[in-house]
């Protein structure tokens, strides 16, 4: 925005910054609505179902009649509730999903926030998740909730320690915190993007799976979705939750999901770069950008509807005896790799 | 001028906030409001231009640190109006210890300032604007400040040891998950056929 | 801040010591890791050798002229090397008379010997400290480990006690320490010692505001009065080898830091610091001796006799100078064998299967096992100050500092408390050789045995013909360092 000031004066630039952002809030809104139908038609397809398929044509138009209904809903806050917390913590959880994509690059020059140590920003955002879950939980002033919370709190801040070894392992490979600068790092076409670049690939592809798992396990995806696992906790921290302020936790939910997608996009997969070589203009580029998004969402989706769920103690044994060390072994591999083999040693941090 | 504005919020919040943390009734609520603290300081790190700190603060504080607190907070079932009951009666003592610390604190720099010693506020850094926050930090914390970096890194260390030695119980008896033994179990070794006759059985008393 | 392509490391090899400590807690860790608590005697007679080589080595290879490293936050000098040796020889001490009492308390566990030798590791970086940061660094570290030594046996309630509070209080003391050292930073724009020097002024109201917070926190390290109210209770609840660790080296590593921050940085300031630090040592010595009267547990007792023993080496600092750091030096090396002897002693007997606690558990000692009780004998009247023995000359060079820095009153001060204090320490002695005992005393642990025996060696033969030396080395020390 700062530079739109420049440009434009301060009127004007501001205005074109609020224009700037609300348009990708109504692209991400717009594109969520889909992604929903199209994750419950995955997961359909897998269970032989034919999935929502009465609102509009092939049931396009569910997503919109759900939200209609959400809308319309009257909002119960229980008698016990903590009303304040109670209410705070969908529209912090909703908030901060939207918050996070302020740094997130969609295309070549298509960021609203092209900062310094927008990478960093991101983990942050992404870390302050939990608090939505764990403040809803608590206000709940109900068993199940609370249960729910805790357990969502403990799983993310285990799962946050290892994405934050596998980021920094992509951190000293491309050698800036920028995400313009990580996704142009990856122009040269797929044998440069980080999770296949030679001889690097020995180790980012697996910290690209790693990526992967931890970013289930960070969103309450299945197959760590214990947080709000029906058989056990009914719907875990969300019990008591109804109409908007549950609408709110979904949209916040599914976007934090989005949010991965893209990270792992930019971080792993070239961004907006063909695999057959780079793309500068800014509409195919945000094409590519989307395509790419599309296809890991359908990973996400096809997880949910593959894998079983995970027990909460081979969730823990998973993220801290596991994933921990190997990534932990990874960056001391990475950053030795940096140093003393790459071919401009000495470029990183 | 909008710099200015937002300092004065920031700083604003983050003391209004700071002291909530201590009025609060409910410790939930104090730890929320502890939050809101380490939030507006990151925004004032913003201000300074230090934006790799203000991130650190919000990754390490708010996001592990304070979660920690929140998951004990929640967790501790303390009647705190009754741990609050002796407030009243230390109060005064209490009161009176901090207006003598404050007063003392007034004097010795109305003291200072008044012999001359204020000195002018020292520059928050010489780095030129060319290197990243990161870099700038990387250069002086692996240089100047390793003996200290490295010595933090051993504290942290005993912590872990110290807290694991004060809290770890090997109690006997207890069943636990052994991974690998489950998948090296083989089919001979957990599962017997017997050739039952009808109507006789195994001879196992219910 | 420096260029990348310099090498800062050149002269990294001083740190060498550190190096040893710092190897051998990490090392521990992984052998513990797989041997469990069945490394732990192994793992304590290595520790014992390891904080030896490093002590030893700190002395024998320590610089003509001070080395600074890392850019000057750490400084290796004779002085640094002398105290190291003291410190490392003490933790070697407290291992080799634990082993036996954990052993037999059933509380052996491999991880005793590392949080010694982290404690080791702080206190060596707080004596070589040449900065506010590491200064404090090293100091959370040893306090740290040694909260979590204190709480020990955690299924006894005064040893979780001891540990919570000496926590809770040490934590405020820290408080009090950064708050004075951002006091002190805030007025001469540096965390360096020489920075300090160079920047201070003779009077600087703020600054002497940072210096008082500063040694009021290093105060309640060492425990001098009035900061010493932990003391009792810490002692009393913490195992026992720990209580002995406690009184001996910690001291002389808060002495040491105390010296290095008095004398590098605020040399100008000596007229002010100067009653901050009588006023101490005078309280600590008046508060150790009179309290000590009325104790009847044997740690309760050694705690008060440690604060009265604070403020006589506190007495020495106050004089400044070279005379100053070597007479503390010469003091504490003094202090600490004879502690460390007492504390072996307590822990090599017993009384009904269980470590003697109380004054009265000692009754008839004298009769049943006379070696001990003779080695009992010479400890206490060297700690109390009696010629021939060790004790006396320790006192006695302490006093002519004090007169020479022209306060005569505090030495007169001092040698009253010393006659109040040998009071105490004869109450000890008459209930081992006069008191009918109620019930056997039996001797065990003879590594403890063997430690006491070596320490009354030490302090009678040895330190008594080999004090000239010892002082020798203490000013020679302290002239190239201060």
């Amino acid at each position: 925005m700062a530079s739109l000031i420049h440009q434009y004066g301060p009127v004007w630039g501001v205005w074109l910054g609020v224009g700037q952002i609300l348009l990708v809030m109504i692209t991400l809104l717009l594109s969520l609505a889909f992604l929903l139908l199209f994750d419950r038609k995955v997961w359909a397809a897998v269970m032989l179902r034919k999935g929502p398929n009465v609102v509009g044509p092939f049931g396009l138009l569910q997503s919109f009649a759900d939200f209609f209904k959400f809308v319309f809903k009257e909002i119960i806050v229980p008698a016990g509730a903590n009303k304040t917390v109670f209410i705070l913590a969908p529209w912090l959880t909703f908030t901060l999903a939207f918050a996070a994509w302020a740094v997130v690059p969609l295309a070549p020059g298509w960021v609203v926030s092209d900062i310094n140590v927008g990478i960093l920003y991101l983990f942050a955002i992404s870390s302050l998740g939990v608090y939505g879950i764990i403040m809803g939980g608590w206000a709940s002033n109900s068993k199940y909730p609370f249960l729910g919370a805790l357990r969502s709190a403990a799983q993310m801040v285990s799962y946050e320690v290892s994405i934050g070894f596998v980021i920094i392992t992509v951190l000293l490979l491309a050698g800036t915190l920028n995400l313009t600068e990580i996704v142009d790092n990856q122009r040269a076409g797929i044998w440069a993007w980080h999770a296949f670049a030679w001889p690097t690939i020995v180790i980012m592809l697996p910290m690209f799976v790693i990526f992967f798992v931890s970013a289930l396990a960070e969103t309450n995806r299945p197959p760590f979705d214990l947080p709000e696992a029906e058989s056990e906790l009914v719907a875990g921290y969300q019990v008591e939750y109804s109409s908007t302020p549950y609408l709110l936790f979904m949209i916040g939910e599914y976007l934090a999901i989005t949010l991965m997608c893209a990270m792992m996009n930019i971080l792993f997969l070239g961004g907006w770069h063909l695999p057959g070589g780079p793309v500068d203009n800014p509409f195919l580029g945000f094409l590519v950008f989307y395509a790419k998004l599309w296809v890991m969402f359908f990973l996400f989706a096809m997880v949910k509807a593959l894998v079983p769920r995970y027990r909460y103690d081979q969730l823990m044994r998973l993220g801290w005896k596991i994933f921990l060390p190997t990534s932990l072994v990874a960056v001391v591999a990475v950053a030795a790799y940096v140093t003393f083999a790459a071919p401009q040693a000495g470029a990183g941090l | 001028m909008i710099a200015a504005i937002a300092f004065y919020a920031l700083a604003a919040i983050a003391i209004l906030s700071a002291f909530c943390v201590i009025a609060a009734r409910n410790p939930v609520h104090s730890v929320l409001f502890l939050i809101l603290t380490f939030f507006s300081a990151a925004g004032l790190f913003v201000l300074l231009g230090a934006e790799f700190l203000a991130m650190l603060l919000v990754v390490v504080y708010v996001g592990a640190v304070a979660v920690l607190f929140l998951f004990v907070v929640m967790m501790l079932d303390v009647d705190f109006a009754e741990l609050k009951s002796g407030f009243l009666s230390y109060l005064p003592l209490g009161a009176l210890v901090a207006l003598a610390m404050f007063a003392e604190l007034g004097l010795v720099s109305s003291a200072a300032v008044q012999a001359g010693q204020g000195r002018a506020a020292i520059p928050l850094s010489d780095v030129d604007p060319g290197v990243t926050n990161a870099e700038a930090i990387g250069r002086v914390l692996y240089t100047d400040y390793l003996v200290v970096f490295q010595l933090a890194g051993m504290v942290l260390f005993l912590a872990m040891i110290g807290a694991i030695v004060l809290t770890l119980r090997e109690r006997p008896g207890v069943r636990r998950q052994d991974v690998s033994a489950q998948v090296g179990r083989r089919r001979s070794e957990g599962v017997e056929l017997k050739d039952v006759k009808p109507g006789q059985g195994l001879g196992v008393e219910g | 801040m420096i260029a990348l392509d310099q090498p800062f490391l050149w002269n990294v090899h001083w740190a060498a010591p550190e190096l040893i400590l710092a190897g051998f807690a990490l090392g521990a860790v992984v052998i513990g890791a797989w041997g469990k608590d069945k490394a732990a005697g192994f793992l304590s007679g290595l520790g014992a050798i390891a904080f030896a080589t490093a002590g030893v080595l700190a002395f024998l290879w320590s610089p003509e002229l001070p080395q600074y490293l890392f850019n000057g936050a750490l400084v290796v000098d004779g002085f640094s090397g002398l105290a190291k040796a003291m410190l490392g020889l003490s933790a070697a001490a407290t291992l080799l008379i634990g082993a036996d009492y954990f052993a037999a308390t059933r509380q052996a566990r491999f991880e005793f010997p590392i949080m010694t030798g982290l404690a080791a590791l702080g206190m060596f970086v707080m004596v070589s400290a040449n900065d506010l940061i590491t200064l404090y660094v090293g100091l959370e570290l040893q306090s740290l480990a040694a909260y979590v030594m204190a709480a020990w046996r955690r299924d006894d309630v005064r040893s979780s006690e001891a540990g919570i509070k000496y926590f809770v209080l040490g934590a405020i003391a820290s408080g009090l320490l950064l708050f004075g050292a951002s006091y002190i930073y805030g007025f001469t724009g540096s965390v360096r010692f020489d920075a300090i020097a160079a920047a201070a002024p003779t009077s600087e109201v703020g600054l002497l505001f940072g210096l008082v917070l500063v040694i009021c926190a290093l105060a309640f390290k060492m425990s001098a009065a009035p900061f010493h109210m932990w003391t009792p209770d810490v002692y009393e609840g913490a195992p026992t080898p720990v209580t002995a660790f406690f009184a001996a080296a910690p001291k002389l590593a808060a002495i040491a830091l105390l010296a290095r921050v008095l004398y590098a940085p605020f040399d100008g300031l000596t007229e002010q610091w100067r009653q901050v630090i009588f006023a101490l040592s005078a309280l600590s010595m008046t508060i150790g001796s009179i309290a000590a009267l009325m104790q009847t547990n044997l740690k309760r007792l050694m705690a008060y006799s440690s604060v009265a023993n604070v403020g006589f080496a506190l007495m020495a600092l106050a004089a400044g100078g070279q005379q100053g750091a070597a007479t503390a030096i010469v003091y504490m090396a003094i202090y600490l064998p004879t502690t460390i002897g007492i504390f072996a002693l307590v822990l090599a007997l017993r009384r009904g299967g269980l470590h003697v606690e109380t004054i009265d558990d000692l009754a008839g000692l004298g009769a049943r096992h006379p070696f001990a009780a003779a080695l009992f004998t010479i400890l206490l009247f060297s700690i109390a100050g009696i010629p021939p023995l060790a004790g006396f000359f320790g006192k006695l060079i302490v006093f002519r500092a004090a007169v020479d820095a022209g306060a005569v009153w505090l030495a007169v001060v001092g040698a009253i408390c010393a006659v109040i204090a040998a009071a105490y320490y004869l109450r000890v002695l008459s209930a081992i050789w006069f008191k009918p005992p109620a019930e056997p005393v039996q001797q065990a642990g003879g590594a403890a045995l063997a430690t006491a025996a070596v320490a009354s060696a030490l302090i009678f033969p040895i330190l008594v013909i080999g004090l000239g030396t010892l002082e020798r080395w203490a000013t020679l020390a302290a002239s190239t360092s201060f």
